[in-house]
């Protein structure tokens, strides 16, 4: 079975979120730039699949600019056989589908993270599906192959459900699809300089949406302290105040 | 002049940081109060790939260049010192001596298995009478037929005593010669009958680092053990300390980062007076202080390292590294411990655990007043 990983390259999540140009940009200078850690997840799930022979290679797959090489380097150091960039700026779910649709058409299973961390969008997995007509199902928590059909687990409201698939497919993964991300080792990181990093020119598609602005979600509310003598006070406050009860 | 690392070494300081972060810290205090020796994290530091980092591929190693060698440390040592000291131990006076002197039968043997976290390899050189005056060493080797005998003892010797201690490269006065002592470097595998190592307990830093101390009793051990040659242990000896001091000034620089960043988020959340203590200018300045340090012990280890994988002299540089990263980790430990106020006093808090650490590396693998000596003679005093 050949697996595409879809990577996307996002800000550090401890990143201090800041915007220039009046609110109409997100500020990126000194971000740091990771693996989306939901793709992490994706990515460590089809590496341990590989080690127990039921998949044949993994290819890593980003739209992004040449600055994002660094993330899918490190996709190749985790384990990924090879890497693909569709050369052009990431700014909307449906381009980025469309630009992947482009080169995942020959993948027997896309594994997709459940959003990315940046925008929590948590469309291109579904619209890429759809581009390409293949199966899917969304918010997986649980991976297997069993021959030429794929095992999903997923999360519904108050349980989970045991699927079978058949491929072609992609699935849209979620917490649980593995322990933790793997940590590349420093003979991964080696090797991930011997292998292929193809960038492939992008095919016409127009962003369908744009940024107009940015806004901080509000402060913090102080925390409010309680004497205790006063301890019927918080019964009030939490009636009217935070209306809870 | 270009200060950026590359892709390899940006991951590799990221990648290391990750597991750090994961596997290391959640443990590092409690290891630190039993005084424990971690055969699972050193298990996955093998696994990691840390150890043998710059030795070739073909002795199991990964052939990566100093610097990422060096920043493999600073990260571990940002996180907890005991850990950095089994790591950079076994690199530095551990491995390097075994592949820049061994012979490829010596090499073949030994290096694999001194790799994966399965075998640790210590070098003993400091004895009760001789710290920093190496040349008043006592332990003796003597040819007896196709054989030599060793008797003494070496005292401080990291890595010497772990279970999977394999064995450690032992400096010994194999005669005289015009009234001076020839010294020459021995291997001495861990089971070579009359050889004993005692784990040395009660540090008060580098707690869960084991550290031994050896007894050589007619310790017999075949001629092929000679690392190098008879009469050149003085040389491997003092060239493994040059890069041994890269690694202990990574320490020092990783110790300081580490204090750092426990300093600054604490200040930034700790409130008196009604605003957070970072904001009174007296802390915000240790603080910016704190960072210039770092910054410059940064920069000059890393030339240290660049110089080093740029086949140049590098001598005066790793001992101007060892003693800067070593000094500024004090100053900054204390300056950080002071930030915390009560608090920086307890173990409960990690930063405790740095102000103890950060004391050895102004001694170990040469004090700063050695260091100061190397120095000043190299620049012409
Ligand atoms: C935890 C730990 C781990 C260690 N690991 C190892 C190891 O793996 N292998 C190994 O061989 N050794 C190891 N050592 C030993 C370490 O390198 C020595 O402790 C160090 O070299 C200093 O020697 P000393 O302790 O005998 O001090 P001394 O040499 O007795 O020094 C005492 C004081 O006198 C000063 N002094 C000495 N000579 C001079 C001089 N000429 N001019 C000015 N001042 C001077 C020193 O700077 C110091 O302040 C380790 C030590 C420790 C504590």
């Amino acid at each position: 079975m050949k697996v595409l990983v879809l990577i996307s390259n996002v800000p550090d999540t401890t990143t201090k979120i800041r915007f220039t140009g009046d609110n109409t940009a997100f500020d990126e200078s000194g971000v740091q730039w990771i693996i989306n850690p939901w793709d992490e997840l994706a990515l460590t799930r089809a590496v341990e699949l590989k080690e127990a022979g039921s998949v044949q290679s993994i290819t890593v797959a980003n739209v992004g600019t040449k600055a994002t090489e660094a993330t899918l380097r490190k996709a190749l150091a985790v384990g990924a056989d090879d890497a693909i960039r569709v050369d052009t700026e990431a700014n909307d779910a449906f381009a980025v589908a469309t630009q992947l649709a482009a080169i995942a058409k020959d993948y027997d299973l896309i594994l997709a993270g459940i959003e990315a961390s940046d925008y929590n969008g948590a469309a291109v997995g579904g619209m890429l599906a759809e581009l390409l007509d293949f199966n899917s199902v969304s918010a997986v928590s649980g991976l297997q192959i069993e021959g030429d059909t794929l095992q999903v687990n997923r999360d519904i409201d108050g349980g989970s459900q045991l699927l079978s698939m058949s491929t072609p497919a992609v699935a849209i993964v979620q917490k649980g699809i593995t322990k933790e991300p793997r940590i590349p080792a420093m003979r991964g990181i080696m090797m991930a300089r011997k292998k292929p990093l193809n960038v492939v020119a992008p095919v016409g598609a127009d962003d369908r949406t744009s940024f107009v602005n940015f806004e901080l979600p509000p402060a913090k509310a102080a925390c409010k302290m309680i004497d205790e003598e006063n301890a019927k006070e918080i019964i009030t406050l939490l009636h009217e105040e935070a209306k809870v009860i | 002049m270009n200060f950026e690392l590359t892709e390899e070494q940006q991951l590799i300081k990221e990648t290391v940081r990750d597991f750090a972060e994961r596997e290391i810290k959640p443990v590092a205090q409690e290891l630190d109060e039993k005084a424990e020796f971690s055969y699972e994290l050193t298990q996955k530091i093998g696994e990691l790939g840390l150890f043998g980092m710059c030795l070739p591929e073909q002795y199991g190693g990964q052939g990566l260049d100093t610097l990422s060698y060096i920043i493999a440390v600073e990260e571990i040592a940002r996180v907890d010192g005991s850990q950095a000291a089994t790591l950079a131990a076994h690199n530095s006076l551990g491995i390097s001596p075994l592949c820049e002197f061994g012979s490829e039968e010596q090499k073949m043997k030994y290096l694999p298995q001194l790799c994966t976290g399965d075998g640790l390899w210590s070098f003993g050189l400091t004895e009760p009478g001789a710290g920093s005056d190496s040349r008043g060493s006592k332990t003796t080797a003597v040819m007896d037929g196709d054989d030599w005998i060793i008797n003494g003892s070496k005292i401080f010797i990291t890595n010497g005593s772990a279970d999977i201690a394999k064995g450690c490269t032992v400096q010994a006065i194999s005669g005289e010669k015009d009234g001076k002592k020839i010294f020459t470097t021995i291997l001495v595998e861990q089971d070579t009958p009359g050889f004993k190592a005692v784990p040395m307990h009660g540090k008060m830093m580098w707690r869960a680092s084991d550290t031994a101390e050896l007894f050589f009793d007619d310790v017999r051990v075949p001629k092929e053990n000679l690392l190098g040659s008879i009469g050149e242990g003085s040389k491997i000896m003092l060239q493994t300390l040059d890069g041994g001091r890269l690694s202990i000034a990574a320490m020092g620089l990783g110790c300081a980062q580490g204090a750092f960043e426990l300093a600054l988020a604490y200040a930034n959340e700790r409130k008196q007076f009604g605003k957070p203590i970072s904001k009174f200018q007296i802390n915000a300045f240790k603080l910016a202080d704190m960072a210039t340090k770092i910054e410059l012990a940064r920069n000059l280890l890393y030339k240290a390292c660049w110089l080093k994988d740029n086949k140049k002299p590098y001598s005066k540089e790793a001992a101007m590294s060892k003693l800067y990263c070593s000094e500024i980790a004090k100053e900054v430990a204390d300056e950080a411990v002071q930030i915390h106020g009560g608090y920086g006093l307890m173990k409960d808090y990690d930063v405790e655990r740095f102000y103890r650490d950060q004391r050895l590396l102004q001694i170990g693998e040469g004090t700063s007043e050695i260091q100061r000596l190397v120095i000043s003679r190299q620049i012409g005093c």
